[in-house]
């Protein structure tokens, strides 16, 4: 078996091999798989077994090409290029055999794509439709196999399954907790559990990302849309401090599901199932939709144009203390930063812990003990950690509450400011005494950008509207900055970004397009 | 022969020659016939001169592919430091073929030395016996065989006084089919599923535990002490036809023919003479109709192709075949094709791993459309089908498992197509298909 596809560590430059695929010439690092380069000729070979975060089964067959000179058709995950080859990937024959092994893995599949989760997103109707047969020749009874739950979040759809091994290579090399197998041999076999053994592991969600095609479903996300219902936004998974990437694929403005989306640097293909299942409270209805000023006894709804100066006002010539949530964005972090500076103050953060869940199979991936995203950006802004969240709190302080969850904190601690001025998705019980609230979006509703553990700056982009007149965080402290006269108004996320990059230095020569979607490390590294 | 008949005069009994002789199942009694000899000679030469004597006999393996044995051996780098691992392929499942389980059960001490010797030809240390599961009797008599060997310090940490280590190890399989594929088994040794690995790497590079490996059949490995004792150009000499094909051969015959059994015959040998001779010909009132002359893998031959084969590498495929693994199964008048093959059809849609596309689906749907037209419900458009999804079958997977399925049934719709069409032409009512089965 070969091995995973780990990142060289080795300084040695490998040698190039040049060849010819499809009529196009390529130069690929010695080893690489004819697929591979294929990819890098702008040719994808298709394919059902190969997944290039797990080991070579070669078992599907639907790879094969024809390599000039070679008596077979050459299965392309599992032959290496070499020197002066010529791939042919569309000739006849090559053609006749993938049609082949299409009909073949259609034969007793129920095609019923029609409710299949999978639809529309599936290997299997993709390559069909590209160079399938139209029509089967079956004429016997198809075969049928029950449905079984794998356990965790995962449904296992056996008829629809082409046994091509990913999610059990995935559990057995990568998350290396060995729970599936293939199970009863020729066209009997299905994959199946080892006894007494579910897909509970914290990481083995990913099957079904790994599924080409539709027999491994996710259960939380079951029959919630049709995939081409789905809008997808690349984003950072704010459940801890590992920054995975992801996608935000949402339906109607609601999030459906959390997907990982591949960054080789820091998560690979993978999200674990902590990150992947909690993202409700981003749909949650409870949430304060207009800008709220005090009048008497009561808040009463208002408009930004009478908030940001009544918020100005009450900041005005006061010392602040800023309690911020670590799941802001840099860009807001750093406005508030500002904003402490100007008026003197401190800001603070408390992070939640949680049990670590590393995934044994990929360098420094783990569902981490911080459970935020951003603590690492609130330390590089000068937001100091603390145990609780109003640690550092002065009497007759005006106390800045930036989305921090101030559920644990005592009436006493919420008495000692002269006034509170909440910025924030909701509006707790114990917040109601503030005398500003100004709505903001939450992090999928907004730009922004975030700093992992190893301090690598990742861009998150917008997934879905804010609710009513809330506004992103960073526009609302940049309005009350400016309100303030220490400040400018923002209108764009990465304005806000390049005057952060200006002012810091760990951030400095960076701006969006230069972070794209992968990121970059802050100067320094991590902090 | 040997057992239970006499061999007969045409035969060349080397390795059967003790077939159904009790005595020469002990380490005694094996010693009295000239047992051990070879391993003697041979580990008092080194490991290049052997190869190089067992290359100019020209033995070939006897599983069925007909590698050459001596190239194979020379394949393994003696001191690239690594363990070095000889595999014996005693699985032997192969549909009409027994001869593995002959010699196990008469010879079995002919084996120890065959694998001792082999071992130490391309330098490993420990020879594995992968028997298959189902052979009970020969499993008993190779295990007390390796016992008495060890007992008797021919096998040990001081092989024959030498002081050469040789281990000779007995794994029994489970009952797969697909364990007797050279890879398969080194992943079923290793205790893994019996999947065959993708070549390359080849087993003399990365076989059982990563380590070089060379898998022989058990009769390759039987013949190369005689060998060694009676020398290269006496194994060279026993050819009748092509030079290419030397030394004698086990063929195991069965199906519809007078004396079935185990024969032994120098290659080139007649096969018409083999069947209507040494084999008696069909049964009284009879008469032949087709044969596969090497194991139900090989493409099934008319009457007139069997009886213009020479029985060696060259011959049968000169007439549309393939020597194969020797087991030669007879048809004649009373039985139909169709059966026949819808049964072999059956035997490898339940034997294949399930890794490959086209074997996984491929033997199954074969299967499910043959049954059907043995049961008269099939239509000519099924034979067209029948073809393409053979065809699909061959050289597309990762073992030649899905060929070996798609074989019969590509000889035998153009062999034998009436047969087909008289039961599509003919629809016999059959309540239950067998396309539930």
């Amino acid at each position: 078996m070969a091995t995973t596809a780990e990142p060289t560590t080795a300084v040695a430059q490998p040698k190039m091999v040049n060849l010819t695929i499809e009529g196009r010439p390529v130069s690929v690092p010695e080893g690489m798989s004819l697929l591979e380069a294929g990819k890098r000729a702008g040719v994808l070979i298709p394919h059902y077994c190969y997944h290039p975060g797990l080991s070579i089964a070669g078992n599907c067959r639907m790879c094969l090409v024809e390599v000039e000179k070679a008596a077979k058709l050459a299965p392309s995950c599992a032959t290496a290029v070499a020197e002066g080859q010529v791939v042919h990937v569309y000739t006849e024959k090559a053609l006749e055999a993938r049609k082949g092994v299409l009909e073949m893995l259609l034969i007793n599949h129920p095609l019923d794509c029609p409710i299949c989760d999978k639809s529309g997103e599936c290997e299997l109707q993709d390559f069909t439709y590209q160079e399938g047969p139209a029509k089967s020749r079956l004429r016997d009874p198809k075969r049928f196999s029950p449905i079984e739950d794998f356990g965790g979040d995962v449904l296992y759809t056996t008829s629809r399954c082409i046994l091509c091994t990913r999610c059990v290579r995935f559990m057995d090399e990568i998350a290396q907790d060995t729970v599936l197998n293939v199970s009863a041999r020729g066209d009997r076999a299905v994959i199946g559990k080892y006894e007494g053994k579910e897909l509970t592991h914290a990481w083995a969600g990913n099957v079904i990302d790994v599924c080409p095609v539709g027999a491994l479903l996710s259960k939380d996300s079951l029959n919630k849309a049709r995939s081409w219902e789905l809008d997808h936004a690349p984003s950072i998974c704010p459940g801890c401090s590992q920054g995975c990437n992801i996608s935000i694929d949402t339906r109607d403005n609601t999030v459906i599901r959390l997907r990982p989306r591949p960054n080789d640097d820091v998560n690979k293909y993978f999200m674990c199932d902590i990150g992947r299942l909690d993202y409700r409270w981003i749909n949650r209805q409870d949430r304060i939709e207009v800008p709220l000023v005090r009048r008497g006894e009561s808040l009463a709804a208002s408009d930004w144009d009478v908030a940001i100066p009544a918020a100005a006002a009450l900041l005005d010539g006061k010392r602040v203390f800023v309690a911020a949530s670590p799941n802001l964005s840099n860009e807001t972090l750093h406005l508030l930063a500002k904003l402490v500076a100007s008026a003197g103050g401190s800001g603070a953060y408390t992070v939640r812990i949680g049990p670590e869940a590393p995934l044994p199979g990929v360098k420094d991936l783990s569902l981490r003990a911080d459970r935020a995203a951003n603590g690492a950006g609130a330390e590089i802004l000068g937001f100091k950690r603390t145990a609780s969240p109003l640690d550092g709190l002065a009497k007759g302080d005006v106390l800045v509450v930036a989305d921090a969850d101030l559920s644990t904190a005592t009436v006493d601690q919420l008495a000692l400011p002269g006034a509170i001025l909440v910025i924030g998705t909701t509006l707790p019980e114990n917040l109601r005494t503030a005398s500003v609230v100004l709505p903001i979006a939450n992090y999928a509703e907004e730009e922004g950008t975030f700093t992992n553990l190893r301090g690598r700056v990742q861009r998150f982009s917008q997934a879905k509207a804010a609710p009513g007149m809330a506004r992103p965080s960073w526009w609302v402290v940049g309005d009350v900055l400016a309100a303030l006269g220490k400040g400018e108004a923002y209108y764009l996320a990465s304005e806000v970004f390049s005057a952060m990059a200006g002012e810091v230095s760990a951030f400095s020569g960076m701006n969006y397009d230069g972070l794209g979607m992968r990121g970059m490390v802050v100067n320094g590294g991590a902090s | 022969m040997g057992y239970p008949q006499p061999s007969h005069e045409r035969e060349t009994p080397v390795l059967s020659k003790y077939f159904g002789d009790r005595d020469a199942t002990s380490l005694d009694g094996w010693r009295k016939r000239g047992g051990y000899e070879g391993l003697r000679k041979a580990l008092s030469m080194t490991p290049a001169e052997i190869v190089d004597i067992v290359k100019a006999s020209g033995l070939r393996g006897r599983g069925g592919a007909g590698f050459p044995t001596g190239i194979k051996w020379s394949f393994m780098k003696p001191g690239d430091g690594k363990p070095h691992y000889l595999c014996c392929n005693a699985d032997e499942s192969e549909p009409g073929t027994f001869k593995d389980r002959e010699i196990m059960r008469w010879t079995p001490h002919a084996l120890v030395e065959g694998c001792a010797l082999g071992a130490y030809a391309i330098g490993a240390e420990t020879a594995y016996v992968y028997i298959r599961g189902e052979f009970t009797e020969p499993l008993a008599r190779m295990r007390q065989a390796v016992r008495e060997a060890y007992d008797a310090g021919i096998l040990g940490t001081n092989s024959m006084g030498t002081g050469k280590r040789i281990d000779v190890i007995i794994h029994k399989g489970a009952g797969a089919y697909i364990c007797g594929e050279e890879t398969a088994m080194m992943n079923s040794i290793e205790g893994r599923r019996g999947n065959p690995r993708i070549k390359p790497p080849f087993p003399a590079v990365s076989g059982v535990f990563a380590q070089p490996t060379t898998i022989n059949n058990v009769e390759t490995l039987a013949a190369v002490p005689h060998i060694l004792v009676q020398g290269a150009d006496w194994y060279k000499a026993m050819s009748l036809s092509s030079p290419k094909s030397t030394g004698s051969k086990l063929f195991s015959v069965c199906g519809n023919i007078a004396r079935p059994g185990n024969y032994e015959v120098t290659l080139g040998f007649p096969f018409k003479d083999f069947l209507y001779d040494l084999c008696g010909g069909p049964l009284p009132g009879r008469t032949l109709k087709a044969v596969v002359p090497g194991g139900i893998s090989v493409p099934i031959q008319t009457m007139e192709e069997a009886e213009a084969s020479k029985m060696d590498y060259e011959g049968f495929i000169e007439q549309g075949s393939m020597l194969g693994s020797g087991g030669v199964i007879v048809f004649d008048d009373q039985q139909n094709m169709v059966k026949q093959i819808a049964r072999a059809a059956r035997f490898f849609a339940h034997e294949s791993c399930g890794q490959c596309t086209q074997c996984r689906e491929g033997t199954a749907w074969t299967t499910r459309i043959m049954e059907r037209i043995r049961d008269g419900e099939g239509t000519h458009e099924d034979l067209d089908t029948l073809f393409s999804i053979a065809d699909n079958m061959t050289a597309t997977t990762i073992c030649v498992l899905s060929d070996s399925c798609a074989v019969p049934v590509m000889s035998g719709i153009r062999k034998f197509r009436s047969e087909f069409e008289a039961l599509i032409k003919k629809p016999k009512f059959h309540p239950v298909t067998a396309a539930v089965a």
